[in-house]
Order: structure tokens, then sequence, then C-alpha cells
């Protein structure tokens, strides 16, 4: 098995991992941080194929970085989105956010 | 090198793993700040050392502070458990079935795929050429994601900030 294979079959399993924590888990918290762990899997492929790809290009390196700034972005939303959900419901249960405004 | 490799790719996928399991979740985030570092590992073992600063900076410098924060405000009293209530069996095994089947086709995709030229070598990338693509090719992205950044982050105040207090002349 080639090292590639290695990194890749990595990132299939991460990417698994969250994709089961988002469609399994109540908590509002923990699907966005399934969410994240997906995120980091793409982001493992890329540095994967920028370093066994063996041209000079380097848009892997750099992709990965843009995908740092909006997956911070994305962390910060998500997680105000959960407070205000908290204020209105006083849950985070996913099951109980069924009303848009509350 | 592939023992390395090995290692790193235990740490993060248990590390993961485990923490999407436990039941309480300030276990969980600090679990994921370890695969976090687990990833951040795996970019320096592949020679990519400014992403894996820049993981190290984000995700276990800020990121981990942000859900630590939110899992702490949004408890419903101050000695309240922290575990999270369980779901049912049958969304729980459909969920894990889903993420098998995709787990299971992107494995066999990756295992039958045949990758041409593995290079045995890193390809060399310092700082200063980085910053030459960040600031030359890539400056318009650059610019866009600094403008995402602003936005997302006064619209996360924004959403979270407490409403106002509605002011006395408003009801008379």
């Amino acid at each position: 098995m080639t090292p590639l294979t290695l990194c890749l079959l990595l990132s299939c399993g991460l990417f698994s991992v969250g994709l089961a924590a988002a469609l399994t888990r109540g908590n509002a918290i923990l699907v966005l941080l399934g969410v994240e762990l997906m995120l980091n899997a793409a982001n493992l492929n890329f540095i994967a194929f920028w370093r066994f790809s063996g041209g000079p290009a380097s848009t892997g390196v750099v992709f990965v970085l843009f995908s740092l700034a909006v997956a911070a972005a994305e962390a910060a939303v998500g997680l105000a989105l959960v407070i205000a959900v908290y204020r209105h419901q006083q849950s985070i249960r996913l099951q109980d956010a069924v009303r848009l405004k509350g | 090198m592939i023992l390395a490799l090995l290692l790193i790719t235990l740490l993060i996928l248990a590390s993961a793993a485990v923490a999407m399991v436990l039941r309480n979740l300030i276990h969980s985030a600090l679990l994921l700040v370890l695969s976090w570092c687990g990833i951040a590992a795996f970019y320096l073992w592949a020679g990519a050392e400014f992403v894996a600063f820049a993981q190290i900076l984000v995700y276990v410098g800020a990121i981990s502070m942000v859900v630590l924060f939110a899992v702490l405000l949004t408890r419903p009293a101050r000695d309240a458990e922290l575990s999270v209530p369980a779901v049912t069996v049958l969304r729980v095994a459909a969920g894990l079935m889903a993420a098998g089947m995709v787990a299971s086709i992107l494995g066999l995709a990756v295992l039958t795929t045949r990758f041409s030229g593995a290079a045995t070598r890193a390809p060399q990338l310092t700082v200063k050429d980085l910053g030459a693509l960040l600031a030359g090719p890539h400056a318009a992205a650059l610019l866009v994601t600094g403008v995402i950044l602003t936005v997302a982050l006064l619209g996360a105040v924004l959403i979270a900030a407490p409403a106002p207090a509605p002011r006395p002349e408003d009801h008379s």
C-alpha cells in the first residue's frame, strides 16, 4: 500500500466518522463538530494530493489555507446560531428546534 | 515514514471516533482538540509546515475555545448534567449504516484506483513562495476571504447578542 492510498483512506475514515456523528447525534454542537471533521477530511485530501503529485503546483496548500479561514467563519456563525436557538428553546436538542421564530 | 503515518492515522481516527461516542460534551471537545492536533501532525509529516501551524492556531486555538464557550453557555443550570440525551436506536442504526456505506464506497474507490507517479520527495514550498502566491495570483481570493471573515464574525455577534431591552417610550 502506497502512502498516498493510506492518506486517502485516513481522510475517508475521518469523513465517515464526521458523517456518522452529524447523522446520529441529537446535540447541535456535536453535529457542528461532525461537519468540522468532514471539512478537515477534505483538507487532508488536498494536502495528500499536493504532497504526492510531484508537480510544482501548490494550489493544494493555498486552497487549504482559504478553507481553514472559511471553516473558522463557519464555526463562529454556527455556534452563534446554537446560542441563539438555546436562548429561544432552552435546549440545543435538534429535535426540539422545530420552529423558525420562537 | 510509513510507521509515523500509521501512528498519526491511529491518533486522528481513534480520538475522533471516541469523541463522537462519548456522552460528556466537554470530554468530546477536548478529544476533538487531540484529533485536530493529529491533523496538524499529518500536515507536518507531509511537509506543509505553514498549514500545520495555521491549523493549530485556527482549530486548536480558536475553534476549540469557541466550542467550549458554547458548551458552557448552553448548559441549563450551573450544576446540570453535561451529558447528551440519547437518541432513538433506529436513528443511530440508520446513521451508522449510511456512514458505513459511504466509507465502504469511498474506501473501495481509493483501493481500486491506480495513482500514477507517487513522488518520493516532498515538493518544496517555502513561506516566501506562499506569500508571493497569496499576494500575487490569489490576491483577489484573499481579499474575498477577509470580507467573508469580517461579515461572518459581525453576523455571529449580532445573532448571539441578547435582544435589547424594550425602551420605556416604546410602550407609551
